[in-house]
């Protein structure tokens, strides 16, 4: 579905990823593990057409991918930034509403009504500004917002950082709820319970590469690679 | 005199309506800078580029076609600046951006003394807006009623359509993160391309209703520049409500500056924006919060 093949990208100057590969089949879930700065955040936001691909090249469903950030989104991937960026001049209703009016088709898959069925909090706070939101809730509405987007793919940087352990249990069984929907998922995560529990396969990222690949099964099992690459 | 309250309303009047000028003005340029950090020195060549236009067709078909004809003819402007050169320097940094529309000031001026000269123009006002109608006590002059009603006109409609509409949200949420508007599947670049050319145009509408009141010269652009910059600087940046505040507070400040305290006025406002940038230095109602 998603295919990365020997990567460079990073901020400016400074380089990042070095020749980064990793594959993401469809209807799986991919967790990419590493520590903190081995450049999980950056392999998501080069997706993205957030960062600049310096070398390297990205292939979505058979075609290369779009380099600006709306093409990448209107070509099927949405994405989950770990700093959830509700927009604070809008309200929840209006959050989701920018991408429901656009993305919505003549029968889609996700509507309000079915986002709101997912997250029921949500519906409560629909008239709340984007910063009036606790957050767990700003979590549940970036994920809600992104699921609008009917895509093929969704991105999630970090889902747990920052939640209490109530919450992350909520987020989790949704997300689990996605996955036994088929949705096709790469999830970023530092929590390695949580992430292993949810993916199907996983990739190590240590400085700038992939330095393990194996299902989730795998590494829970494999503690040398755990100690090594996650500090587990 | 100060007993007056006729007096006062006049006073009044006279700060709303300049107000509204530096309203029309200052609100393209703010969403822009808002919308994508980008620095448009020019702006204020394109009011009196606006003022240009609005004279030349005023001489041929009468104020009315001036004032249809020049906030179209500065848009057009708009679109040739946009593709011309702020498209190709939207990441080039603040301080690129600054020299070259700074310098795009100058040019513009040259390019206005070459094409009109270096006498003032003047616009007649209209039949139906000329002479005083009166208000509340006072006999007030009809046209600047007029800009006060058009200015409160233009401020409800982009009320509107920036809390109403979904091009208005898109808008507000590109000024708030505009990657991640763009991972929503938002063309941020064409949001910005439209807020641009409507921001010229109202640039373009402000010179032509402000050019009855004054003459019309090249340098009219770069007047206008400093109170501009200073309305947007108190009110905060990207905001519809700073831009409104931000322009009430220097109508009032500089007119009732000038009667209340003659020797200071000059440089009451730039008092104020200086306490405004150590108290809040974001401005007022910055659109980021």
């Amino acid at each position: 579905m998603l295919e990365l093949n020997a990567i460079s990208s990073g901020y400016g100057e400074t380089q990042v990823l070095y020749g980064l590969s990793l594959v993401a089949q469809p209807g799986r879930v991919l967790a990419i593990l590493g520590r903190n700065g081995a450049g999980k955040s950056t392999t998501l936001k080069t997706i993205m057409g957030l960062l600049p691909l310096k070398s390297g090249d990205i292939v979505f469903d058979g075609n290369p991918i779009a380099t600006r950030a709306f093409d990448v989104a209107r070509s099927g991937i949405a994405y989950v930034p770990e700093t959830r960026d509700i927009f604070p001049s809008l309200s929840v209703r209006e959050n989701l509403e920018i991408v429901a009016k656009r993305f919505g088709g003549p029968r889609p898959d996700w509507t309000m009504d079915r986002v709101l069925e997912l997250f029921p909090r949500l519906g409560e706070r629909l008239d709340n500004g984007g910063t009036q939101l606790s957050g767990g809730e700003q979590q549940m509405l970036a994920i809600a917002r992104a699921l609008l987007m009917n895509p093929r793919l969704l991105i999630l940087d970090e889902p747990t950082e920052g939640l209490a352990p109530i919450i992350v249990k909520l987020i989790h069984d949704k997300l689990q709820e996605l996955k036994r929907d088929g949705l096709s998922m790469i999830i970023v995560e530092q929590n390695f319970g949580f992430a292993t529990a949810l993916a199907d396969d996983v990739a190590v990222v240590g400085k700038g590469q992939v330095v393990w690949t194996g299902s989730a099964a795998e590494i829970r099992a494999d503690e040398d690679a755990q100690h090594t690459w996650l500090g587990v | 005199m100060a007993h007056d309250p006729g007096f006062w309303m006049l006073q009044a009047l006279n700060a709303l309506q300049l107000s509204m000028l530096l309203f029309l003005l200052s609100i393209g340029l703010t969403v822009i800078f808002g919308l994508m950090h980008f620095v448009n020195l020019a702006h204020g060549s394109l009011y009196a580029l606006g003022a240009y236009f609005g004279a030349s067709a005023a001489a041929v078909g009468g104020f009315w076609l001036g004032f249809f004809v020049a906030p179209v003819a500065v848009a057009g402007v708009g679109v040739l600046l946009y593709s011309g050169l702020i498209r190709r320097m939207r990441k080039s940094g603040p301080m690129a951006q600054v020299l070259v529309t700074f310098g795009l000031i100058f040019a513009l001026l040259d390019l206005t003394r070459l094409f009109w000269g270096d006498l003032a123009l003047a616009i007649q006002v209209p039949q139906i807006l000329a002479g005083r109608t009166a208000l509340l006590g006072i006999e007030y002059p009809t046209y600047r009623l007029f800009i006060i009603g058009l200015g409160l006109s233009i401020f409800a409609a982009l009320a509107f359509v920036l809390s109403r509409t979904q091009i208005g949200a898109m808008i507000r949420a590109g000024v708030d993160n505009d990657a991640m508007a763009a991972c929503l599947g938002i063309n941020v670049e064409r949001l910005f391309f439209i807020v641009f050319c409507v921001g010229c145009a109202l640039a373009g509408l402000a010179g032509v209703v402000a050019a009855p009141l004054l003459s019309v010269t090249p340098d009219m652009g770069l007047q206008i520049l400093i109170p501009t910059l200073i309305v947007i600087v108190i009110g905060g940046l990207g905001s519809l409500k700073g831009a409104v505040a931000g322009s009430l507070i220097f109508g009032f400040v500089q007119t009732f500056g000038a009667v209340l305290a003659p020797q200071l006025a000059s440089v009451l406002i730039y008092a104020l924006l200086a306490a405004v940038l150590v108290i809040k230095p974001v401005g007022l109602f910055p659109a980021k919060g």
